[in-house]
């Protein structure tokens, strides 16, 4: 059975065993993959729960009665497939911490404060050109218990589906130019420089608007159509 | 072309993005696949996510997709009427402290394998965790069944460790079943790279 996806962009993910990042020592499966056809039940995936999204879900400044505080700021770009084509009506699940580095989480014991004005988390739906936008504020590194001095890069979760089981993707979206990212294990988890940049926005000035909020641009690539198998004749 | 973004670990905060509902907001995906009245065989998936120390994660998402009773797919690459419209066949559950998870579904029936062969009913999962760097990509077969031992997956599976891949009745209550994931060890679950 031929592939319907590409397996080679695989290669930019991080191995499961990236022991800098100490969590993964334990969790990473220590047995080889075994290797299977992409069948129906792989190209096949979630298509729903995209029309649930209302398009305040977009706005992550105005789900309370106040301002968030912190640098305004829109993030735009498109889903695309490896193919470069538009990923349309492709759920974006995102949720990060406030301009002080704290997760409303419980579990999060960071002594930063709290912003009643910020949850940190939204939903946007791609358009029929792969296309979404929403608003947030920047948010701020923060310190972890991986190793000694430990701070992560300011980042934003992404959580995406694509059109099958097998182009669901899970990843952070990082900022231009962050001095922390030479010390972060979660952000170097990914080999490859190049990968790596892949997973940095670009700040964009026709994104950002005059007297209101700064905009930046991140493009998110799942994955694409195996290469059609060569004509044998 | 461009070229793949690359994964990275849900971390420990997973819940405020993955399962909005604990946080406000409308919660778009639950851990309840099949409504009452979806036609087929109703049953529980229970179980807990382990680590190398056989240590629950109480950190960890757990995704199901899977057929309806007559192995179609809620997906236009299936493309054939379901026997119902409100059957979508995604399930998310997030484990609790004790690393335990559960989903309400249905058995799903046969599926359409490659070159022809016929697939045993099985659930697709995917798993996110803090520690985990890329989603880890295993199935829920169900032990007992018969037409497992023609399944074209299982096959290419070592035989000594397909255990690991079977939801066990859980005798205690009928239509329960139990399916543990282990990250690593002895026991450890199949993990699929597809």
């Amino acid at each position: 059975m031929a592939d319907t996806y590409s397996r080679a962009g695989n290669a930019a993910d991080p191995p499961s065993l990236s022991p800098d990042y100490r969590s993964t020592v334990l969790r990473a499966p220590s047995r080889p993959l075994v290797v299977i056809p992409q069948t129906l039940s792989e190209i096949t995936g979630p298509v729903y729960g995209h029309s649930d999204v209302s398009p305040g879900e977009a706005d992550l400044t105005k789900q309370h009665a106040g301002e968030p505080l912190g640098e305004r700021i829109i993030v735009t770009g498109r889903v695309l497939d490896e193919a470069g084509r538009p990923v349309p009506n492709t759920l974006i699940e995102i949720w990060q911490c406030n301009a002080a580095g704290r997760y409303i989480h419980e579990t999060d014991q960071h002594p930063a404060p709290h912003d009643p004005n910020f949850t940190g988390a939204g939903r946007v739906v791609t358009d029929d050109a792969g296309r979404y936008r929403y608003t947030t504020v920047k948010p701020g590194a923060y310190p972890w218990r991986n190793h000694h001095n430990a701070w992560r890069p300011a980042h934003i979760h992404l959580s995406l589906f694509g059109p099958s089981f097998l182009t669901r993707l899970v990843t952070q979206m990082y900022f231009p130019g962050d001095p922390l990212f030479p010390f972060d294990p979660i952000f170097n988890s990914v080999t490859d420089a190049k990968a790596r940049e892949r997973m940095i926005c670009r700040f964009d000035l026709d994104t950002t608007e005059a007297e209101w909020a700064l905009g930046y641009v991140f493009n998110v690539v799942l994955r694409g159509p195996a290469a059609t198998p060569p004509d044998l004749d | 072309m461009p070229e793949r973004t690359p994964s990275q670990t849900v971390g420990p905060y997973l819940h405020l993005g993955l399962t909005q509902g604990a946080f406000g907001a409308p919660e778009v995906f639950g851990s309840a696949v099949a409504a009452p009245g979806q036609p087929g065989h109703h049953i529980r998936i229970e179980g807990r996510v382990l680590d190398g120390e056989g240590v629950p994660l109480p950190d960890a998402l757990v995704e199901i997709w899977q057929a309806d009773s007559e192995g179609r797919y809620a997906h236009p690459a299936d493309g054939r009427p379901l026997a119902s419209n409100s059957f979508r066949g995604f399930g998310r559950c997030a484990t609790d402290k004790s690393g335990a998870f559960s989903f309400a579904t249905i058995k799903p029936g046969l599926v359409a394998g490659p070159g022809g062969k016929i697939q045993a009913p099985h659930i697709n999962v995917g798993l996110l965790a803090r520690g985990v760097v890329k989603r880890l990509f295993t199935r829920i077969y169900f032990a007992g069944d018969p037409a497992n031992a023609s399944d074209p997956i299982l096959a290419l599976v070592p035989v000594d460790r397909r255990d690991t891949l079977l939801a066990k009745p859980d005798a205690t209550s009928p239509g329960l079943y139990r399916f543990d994931i282990r990250l690593q060890g002895a026991d450890e679950t199949v993990f699929f790279d597809a």
